[in-house]
């Protein structure tokens, strides 16, 4: 084929392929304004469900998502990424704080935790909102597979002290699973540095200001 | 062609003789990814379901434009503008199901079944042959999603048909529990392929006892 044949064979594919792209581009945005708003409702609800787990007993206003801030790099909280935190009111005065971290040491990658604290740095709840943990075995701090996170209700850095935030195995208070003690012992270091970060910064958390 | 004979040879090929997983092997990696419980197994099959349907008959009915240097920018246009729709509509309308899937229904786009359809059918035959094709192609897909994920929840879980709220809606449901514990490995990785294997074999079995031995092989297939 010459030069020329080939440039005149161009021209039709290239319209072609731009028209087909305008009418599926088209198609997707015609999905998309129809189901941003179903999808955003969606997420705001499935947010404000999967925050109440870790709010047991604690009376608040409004809604949770309302009072975000994101703790950005560098800081001692658990993980190597920017920690959400969702800020619980009451009254207009701070009940709690929901710390969104990350367990680096779990057995499989690692673990993602929601760590509910009260304003006097007792545990208001502990969820797994995702983790990699062996089926059967270190996918037991799930709540959906066995009550193993919930023994952190109530908890503090006073009660226990600090030193047996650990599994029972390291002389601590928490029970283990048998055949792994690896993801309870990331799990349980990650409760205990928010717990600590929670302690020293607690003024910083619950501050008006819009921290980005 | 479109005659009911016509649409029950096209659904015996889909979902029996030349069915995308059992035969062709194809689209294995989002058959054994996500087939760990019959919900999951069954609401990838009708996203893939929808989005080979929709394909083929986009792709069959701009057939006329296709050439053939520019035939596959073109599959790849169609099917994952197809595949975003799905899944915003998954998102927008089975929430529970579309985060249980996650990556897998943009994944689709990858489904090796569903550009093969176009190439083999969708592009040579009309639309509405295309229609039916991709939806025996695509419920022969779904029903091997569902069984092997119906297998290997009821092996490695002892239970069955759990969470199928995701798909319908209502309370969370816990399924039939008919066993106290499962089989682990079931549920891992190698339990997908133990499983499809099992499936491949039980098919060419019964293939084997029943009449169609001397069936020859049907040419629509991509080998």
């Amino acid at each position: 084929m010459t030069q020329e044949a080939l440039t005149s064979s161009g021209w039709p594919s290239a319209l072609i392929l731009a028209g087909l792209a305008a009418v599926c581009t088209a198609m997707v945005a015609v999905t998309h304004s129809a189901t941003a708003p179903r999808i955003a409702a969606n997420e705001q609800a499935y947010l404000e469900e999967s925050l109440q787990p870790v709010l047991q007993g604690i009376d608040y206003d409004g809604k949770l998502s309302e009072s975000t801030m994101i703790i950005t790099l560098p800081h001692k909280l658990p993980g190597n990424e920017d920690v959400p935190v969702y800020r619980v009111y009451a009254g207009g005065e701070p009940v709690a704080a929901l710390f969104v971290v990350r367990a680096m040491d779990g057995f499989s990658g690692p673990i993602r935790l929601l760590v509910g604290v009260d304003s006097t740095g007792v545990v208001t709840g502990v969820r797994v909102l995702e983790h990699r943990e062996t089926p059967g075995l270190g996918d037991l701090i799930d709540s959906a597979k066995s009550d193993w996170i919930l023994q952190f209700n109530g908890k503090s850095l006073v009660s226990p002290d600090a030193p047996l935030w650990a599994i029972k195995r390291d002389g601590g208070d928490f029970d283990q699973f048998t055949g792994a003690s690896i993801t309870p012992r990331a799990v349980i270091n990650a409760i205990k540095e928010t717990l600590a970060y929670f302690g020293d910064n607690r003024e910083y958390v619950f501050a008006e200001v819009d921290s980005k | 062609m479109t005659d009911a004979k016509g649409v029950i040879e096209t659904f015996r090929s889909g979902i029996w003789d030349d069915n995308p997983g059992l035969v062709q092997l194809l689209g294995l990696c989002p058959l054994l990814a996500v087939t760990t419980s019959f919900v999951n197994g069954l609401g990838l099959g009708l996203a893939t379901l929808l989005v080979l349907t929709c394909s083929n008959v986009l792709i069959s009915s701009t057939r006329r434009f296709i050439r053939a240097e520019i035939r596959i920018p073109m599959y790849v246009l169609i099917i994952s503008s197809v595949v975003t729709c799905i899944e915003m509509i998954f998102l927008a309308w089975f929430p529970a199901l579309g985060r249980s899937l996650g990556i897998f229904i943009p994944l689709i786009v990858t489904n090796c079944a569903i550009v093969a359809r176009a190439e083999v059918f969708a592009s040579r035959n009309t639309v509405g042959r295309s229609f039916l094709d991709g939806i025996a192609m695509g419920s022969g897909f779904a029903l091997l999603l569902a069984a092997i994920g119906a297998l290997r929840e009821l092996v490695g879980h002892g239970s069955i048909m759990s969470r199928m709220d995701m798909l319908f809606g209502g309370e969370p449901m816990n399924g039939l529990k008919l066993l106290d514990d499962g089989f682990l490995l079931a549920i891992l990785p190698p339990g997908a392929f133990i499983s499809l294997g099992l499936f491949v074999a039980a098919k060419n079995a019964l293939d084997r006892h029943g009449h169609q031995t001397n069936r020859p092989i049907s040419s629509n297939t991509l080998r």
